[in-house]
């Protein structure tokens, strides 16, 4: 891709986040609810002190007014301060955003090892018993509410099996020092092992849940577009040449069957930040989804805008990743 | 010249829904060392699935049902999938009629090129740099061999970086990497400009001149034929109606579809004068009568011909599917 390209991509990123700060921003000004009174709670204060603490909050200007505020603190990293937490928003973020992403990724590598070989096989033995059971499979598990998934597999795992843990992100006895904020990571930094396993079990019930429709949906792109692929000539002519079939069902024909799959992939990745919310609550995962739905609650502003705004920057981000995989697996593409 | 490979009463099915489609129907031919074989007949006649048949692509829902094909004295039919691929590519190469969508797009002519060497040739060395060089060697000899200019920095480019008629050669160059005593070339021209066309017809000629490779050159032209083969077939529904030296078919043609073939080529002597079609349709390929199958839009049929009708001879190494030889003499 052309560096003049990136640029303008780069630079469609502006008027997007600008529209989407604007909404966030509106979103939660229209909500009804006041967050100084549910503050105040059940205190009683004076009118003085309410006005005193309004004004603390900037919640005394006009509308208008702290929109633009927000906007220019914005553009220089600033989103304010957590009414809640009465700290920089960025750094009550900072802090839950690891556990999120490493919930994410784990979800989509438990996805994308699942779907990919799930969908292949059920092209190749098309019409077979395995082909029909991944199928009624992904139709599952596209339609299963994720928080119910989620509590079945507590149920079966960690109540009636008692092989893996219920909640949290790792065991008190194991925790480790924060390095990256990456458990997986710093209990292998740290050189621990047992620590290192005993994340993972954690982990692992979550991921699964949160990976799951990006699972279903995967495998059907793969199953679709394998199918689509093994029909094509060059697939033919790749057997008329007397290729080992390992080579022509690998190199040419997966191949070519990735290209949507992992443009999908790159798309649906943005709708794991969705579920994290639900699924974080279910499994007690102290990470953004969690922090963002208490938020919202609490009416804590700028802590809910910032999140809105890192949501669209990752969503945006990802399609950008998507695009540039899909030239980097289609050569006929060019960005 | 001795037999390269032959085929007798071939068949082979496709299994609809509607009932089984019998594409290719009792098909016997020959082919000796060297020599060209023209095959002709239109779309549906089975002339490509005859030759998918040979080599063993024949995917389900369509199943060789009957028959033996032999290969250079090897039992082809007997083989299980693994043996047939060790012929394939090396033994037998083939080319597809659109070399845009036979090459893969996501794969550079490098690769295609290469893996057909890996996959077959073993006198390449056994080192690892030894082997890279003789095969990145061969891939431009051959690229040289098929006529594309600069090679060398070629191989890195990928299918939809080539003109038409370059995606043609290089399909060629890789079917021919391997060297094959059979090549089955389905169609090579269809696809291309007029004038792209005979150069590639003439690579093909001039590279089976060189190697001594068989061809089957299976095309609906019939000036291609006249042109490059030395035997040609005609194909009708799923049978052979008629074979022979092609000198001695396209100037006196005995089977009466042979004839109408022929004439429904516009010439120039006829020029302004409508062009004389076969009038009715190809039948239907399900649920056949076992009767002959041109009946219903030939000129001489009478109904003794409602029978099932063998090849006959006739003349000198000709046979054909008619029992109105006599008529057509």
């Amino acid at each position: 891709m052309s560096l003049s390209r990136l640029l303008e991509r780069l630079l469609q990123l502006i008027p997007v986040l600008l529209g989407v700060s604007a909404i966030a921003f509106l979103m939660m000004a229209l909500t009804p609810g006041d967050p100084v009174q549910i503050m105040i709670g059940d205190q009683s204060i004076t009118p003085e002190q309410e006005a005193e603490l309004r004004r603390g909050l900037g919640l005394d200007r006009p509308l208008l007014e702290r929109f633009f505020i927000f906007l220019g603190n914005a553009l220089q990293f600033d989103f304010g301060t957590s009414f809640y937490h009465r700290r920089p928003v960025s750094d009550v973020i900072a802090e839950r955003l690891p556990a999120t992403i490493e919930l994410s990724l784990v979800a989509l590598i438990v996805a994308l090892v699942t779907a990919i070989p799930l969908g292949v096989l059920a092209a190749i033995r098309k019409n077979s018993i395995l082909d029909r059971l991944a199928t009624v499979g992904s139709l599952l598990g596209v339609s299963l509410p994720g928080f119910w998934f989620g509590i079945l597999l507590i149920m079966l795992f960690a109540v009636h099996l008692q092989i893996l843990p219920v909640s949290g992100r790792i065991g008190y006895s194991s925790e480790v020092s924060t390095i990256t904020g990456f458990l997986l990571f710093d209990t292998l930094l740290h050189g621990d092992l047992p620590a290192f396993g005993d994340a993972l079990r954690h982990i692992l019930l979550p991921a699964i849940t949160l990976g799951l429709p990006m699972t279903a949906i995967l495998m059907r792109v793969t199953r679709t577009s394998m199918l689509e692929v093994l029909r094509q000539d060059y697939v033919t002519f790749a057997d008329a040449k007397g290729l080992p079939r390992r080579r022509v069902l690998f190199r040419h024909a997966l191949k070519n069957a990735l290209i949507p799959t992992v443009s999908v992939a790159a798309i649906e990745t943005g709708s794991l930040l969705g579920g994290n919310m639900i699924v974080e609550a279910v499994f007690g995962w102290p990470g953004l989804g969690r922090l963002v739905v208490e938020s919202i609650f609490l009416r804590n502003y700028p802590l809910v805008q910032a999140a809105v705004l890192l949501y669209a920057v990752t969503y945006v981000l990802l399609n950008f990743i998507a695009d540039i995989l899909y030239t980097v697996l289609n050569p006929r593409v060019k960005l | 010249m001795t037999v390269l490979l032959e085929v007798t009463n071939l068949r082979t099915e496709f299994s609809a829904r509607a009932g089984l489609v019998r594409a290719v129907d009792g098909v016997s031919l020959q082919i000796s060392r060297g020599e060209c074989l023209g095959v002709v007949g239109e779309s549906g006649s089975g002339k490509s699935v005859t030759f998918s048949s040979i080599m063993g692509l024949v995917r389900p829902p369509g199943r060789v049902t009957q028959g033996t094909i032999f290969f250079d004295g090897r039992d082809l039919r007997g083989m299980s999938p693994e043996e047939m691929r060790g012929v394939r590519g090396r033994d037998i190469a083939m080319t597809m009629q659109d070399a845009l969508t036979a090459l893969n797009p996501a794969l550079t002519i490098g690769e295609q090129l290469a893996e057909v060497l890996v996959a077959h040739d073993e006198t390449l060395p056994t080192g690892r740099a030894a082997r890279r060089v003789a095969i990145k060697d061969r891939c431009v000899e051959m690229l040289g061999l098929v006529g594309i200019p600069s090679p060398d920095s070629r191989l890195r480019q990928y299918p939809h970086e080539f003109s038409g008629g370059m995606r043609q050669r290089i399909m060629i160059a890789i079917a021919l990497a391997c060297r094959p005593k059979l090549l089955i070339a389905d169609e090579p021209t269809t696809a291309l400009d007029v004038t792209i066309q005979a150069q590639v017809l003439e690579l093909i000629s001039d590279i089976r001149a060189r190697m001594g490779m068989a061809v089957a050159l299976i095309t609906h032209d019939l000036g291609v034929v006249a042109e490059h083969c030395d035997r040609v077939m005609v194909m009708y529904a799923g049978q052979v109606v008629e074979e022979g030296p092609t000198e001695d078919v396209i100037g006196h043609p005995r089977h009466p579809y042979t004839r109408g073939l022929l004439a429904s080529i516009p010439r120039p002597a006829m020029r302004g004068q409508p062009l004389t079609p076969i009038k009715g349709q190809v039948p239907n390929l399900m649920g056949l009568a076992p009767q002959c199958r041109f009946h219903s839009r030939c000129p001489l049929a009478e109904p003794s011909c409602l029978v099932e009708v063998p090849m006959l001879s006739a003349g000198p190494g000709r046979r054909a599917r008619c029992l109105r030889l006599e008529e057509t003499v």
